[in-house]
């Protein structure tokens, strides 16, 4: 039993110091419980807050879980077609260049449909902050191959695994886009514990920080669960995510401030 | 002050973009129309007037990027021509779909597939009947000179913004290639964000106090809702039918026969009409300026008043005839002249199929 339940006289009013971040909307995420979806969404949306740039904010949403993300943020949002966010995001901070603009998208969208958007917007060193949900999956039609499902992993189009031979290798696309001179700021996270969501939220901010200094591409891949499509309850997801996510796809910078990390 | 120049079809689209205060122009090359993006280029637009023109890395791209632009409220645009208009068509679907105004012009090229660079009329069910799918509309304007590539630029914006609904220049390798007097409006003055908030209060300009947060999508799960949106579109389209149909009619008043043509074929069709009228044939012509709408209604009033025949001359196997014969309504002959593969017909073969076709035949 926790500490606030054990001493009622600590619940009090003024010690409720978690509050929801004024950029989230009161609706219900219909994210599955325990995605890093949400977690991500509310960091993202305190970066908006603290900075004080929710009314200067566009933001743009995917097609994958996260289509319906302009649901839950308090801010203009443009809704993509399938991979094509950055090729909005890049129109939208063209004409409005003192306006904060960023890109929400998973894996399939970013890496797979949209794979040229991606690599010539950060090729072209837009200023705009692309989120990149990396959950190695199609959360959102069910559970198929995604360009960053691991080797031999099964999904529903790789019901025995991911052949390499016949179905290609898991594309890590962060580090091909970190080669890119665009790219200012190139960074993997994660959000499944509370330390990994601090430091992540302090990438975000870098991120919509090197925006406002009219600096390239800020690029910052969360590897995430998809507890439905994984077919795991929260907790497995979280430990199959470190046990193999992260040898294959390790968290820490990439690039920062336009140099590669040795 | 007005402005004489001689201009390509093409540039006289970019110049006019410009002056128009359009505040960004997203395209990909492609032959024959590479003079567009080429043109604005060279003009340092950015300078200008601080429009923003950009080469995406495809027509794809190229679309989306007017659809963040349009989003905003900005006034966008980008041009194409057949192979690069088809990859366009799911970001159109998706503008239209989400009410965004913006102009997409198609300089058609021969097809199907890579075709032939040289020009065509083949992209008429693409641009009136769909293209993308679907239950949507775009509003189709088709040029017939430099002057009207210039002309169809802030017509095509204002009825993008006053419907909130993608407009299409359809044009083709002629009109885009030759050069024509044409005369260049006054430069405008690009909307300030202000302006646009208040013009577009729809637009992803960043969520102030005094409003709530705007979303641009074309995503509704809910059946219901999804029906009773359609059935919103449906109702605008239905207006801008009552309300935008545009054509010209040439020697129409007498006219024993009528040819209908658009664009670089209703060029050819005055040159047969005049030999028709020195061999003493009354022949009249229609010119559908808008191509969605169609004016079915002007092709009612000529059998109504008369006419024959009709021969529907077109760069292709046969596609505006379905809409000449659905306002005919088999009470007269409809007969289809063409050319394919990128060949302009001579104005005597036009005759010649008339005579044999629709008057002989
Ligand atoms: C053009 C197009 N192709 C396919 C789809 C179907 N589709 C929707 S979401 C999706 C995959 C999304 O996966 P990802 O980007 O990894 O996001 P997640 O759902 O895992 O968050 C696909 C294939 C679509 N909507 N549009
Ligand atoms: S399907 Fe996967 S990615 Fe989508 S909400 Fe559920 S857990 Fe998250």
């Amino acid at each position: 039993m926790s500490e606030a339940f054990a001493r009622p006289e600590i619940r009090k009013p003024k010690n409720n110091v978690f509050k929801k971040t004024k950029v989230l909307t009161d609706n219900v995420l219909h994210y599955c419980p325990g995605c890093g979806h949400g977690v991500v969404h509310r960091l993202v949306a305190e970066v908006i807050d603290e900075m004080g740039i929710q009314e200067k904010t566009i933001g743009i949403a995917p097609v994958g879980c996260a289509v319906m993300a302009y649901n839950y943020f308090d801010i203009d949002m443009q809704e993509a077609a399938h991979g094509r966010a950055p090729a909005l995001a890049t129109a939208i901070k063209r004409m409005l260049p003192e306006k904060f603009v960023f890109t929400y998208q998973g894996d399939g969208d970013l890496a797979a449909i949209g794979t040229a958007e991606t690599i010539h917007a950060v090729n072209r060193g837009e200023k705009i902050v692309i989120i990149f949900i990396n959950n190695g999956i199609y959360g959102m039609t069910g559970g198929q191959m995604a360009p960053t499902t691991l080797k031999g992993m099964p999904t529903s189009t790789s019901p025995y695994g991911r052949d390499i031979q016949t179905m290609g290798n898991p594309l890590k696309i962060t580090e091909l886009v970190a080669q890119l001179p665009g790219a200012y700021y190139v960074t993997r996270q994660s959000v499944h514990t509370p330390v990994n969501a601090r430091k992540a939220k302090n990438a975000i901010k870098k991120a919509f920080e090197n925006q406002a200094k009219g600096c390239g591409v800020s690029f910052i891949e969360v590897v995430s669960n998809c507890n439905s499509g994984w077919k795991l309850s929260p907790v497995k997801a979280n430990e199959w995510m470190e046990q193999n996510m992260f040898p294959f796809y390790p968290l820490g910078d990439i690039k920062v401030d336009g140099e590669l990390v040795k | 002050m007005k402005e004489l120049r001689l201009m390509k079809g093409n540039e006289a689209l970019a110049e006019a973009a410009i002056r128009y205060g359009v505040d960004g122009y997203f395209g990909y090359p492609i032959t024959p129309q590479s003079e567009v993006i080429e043109y604005l280029m060279s003009e340092r637009p950015e300078e200008r007037t601080g429009m923003v023109v950009l080469q995406a890395e495809s027509e794809v791209a190229a679309i989306n990027m007017v659809y963040g632009g349009g989003a905003c409220g900005k006034r966008v645009m980008t041009s194409s021509s057949s192979p690069g208009v088809s990859l366009k068509m799911e970001g159109v679907s998706y503008i239209a779909g989400s009410e965004l105004p913006c102009v997409v012009a198609n300089i058609q090229r021969g097809g199907p597939g890579l075709g032939t660079i040289q020009p065509s009329q083949a992209d008429y069910f693409q641009a009136t009947k769909g293209g993308g799918h679907g239950d949507y509309r775009m509003i189709v304007l088709a040029p017939a000179s430099v002057q009207e590539m210039a002309d169809f630029v802030g017509l095509g914006f204002e009825l993008a913004f006053k419907y909130r609904n993608p407009v299409m220049i359809l044009s083709d390798g002629v009109i885009g290639q030759m050069m024509e007097k044409v005369e260049l409006q006054p430069q405008q003055p690009r909307r300030t964000e202000e302006q646009i908030r208040k013009e577009c209060p729809w637009a992803t300009l960043g969520k102030t106090p005094d409003r709530q947060r705007n979303i641009i999508t074309s995503l509704e799960l809910d059946s219901s809702k999804q029906e009773v949106f359609n059935n919103k579109l449906q109702k605008k389209y239905a207006e801008i039918v009552q309300n935008e149909v545009r054509y010209e009619t040439i020697n129409c008043e007498d006219a024993e026969y009528v040819l209908v043509a658009f664009g670089s074929s209703a060029r050819i069709c005055q040159k047969s009409m005049d030999i028709c009228r020195e061999q003493g044939i009354k022949v009249g012509i229609l010119r559908p300026i808008t191509l969605w709408p169609y004016p079915y209604q002007a092709v009612k009033d000529l059998v109504k008043n008369g006419v024959k025949g009709f021969l529907v001359v077109e760069l292709n196997a046969g596609q505006m005839i379905e809409d000449v014969q659905l306002a005919v309504a088999e009470k007269v002959k409809v007969e289809h002249f063409g050319r394919m593969g990128g060949i302009i017909p001579a104005p005597g073969e036009v005759v010649e199929a008339l005579k044999t076709k629709i008057i002989g035949g």
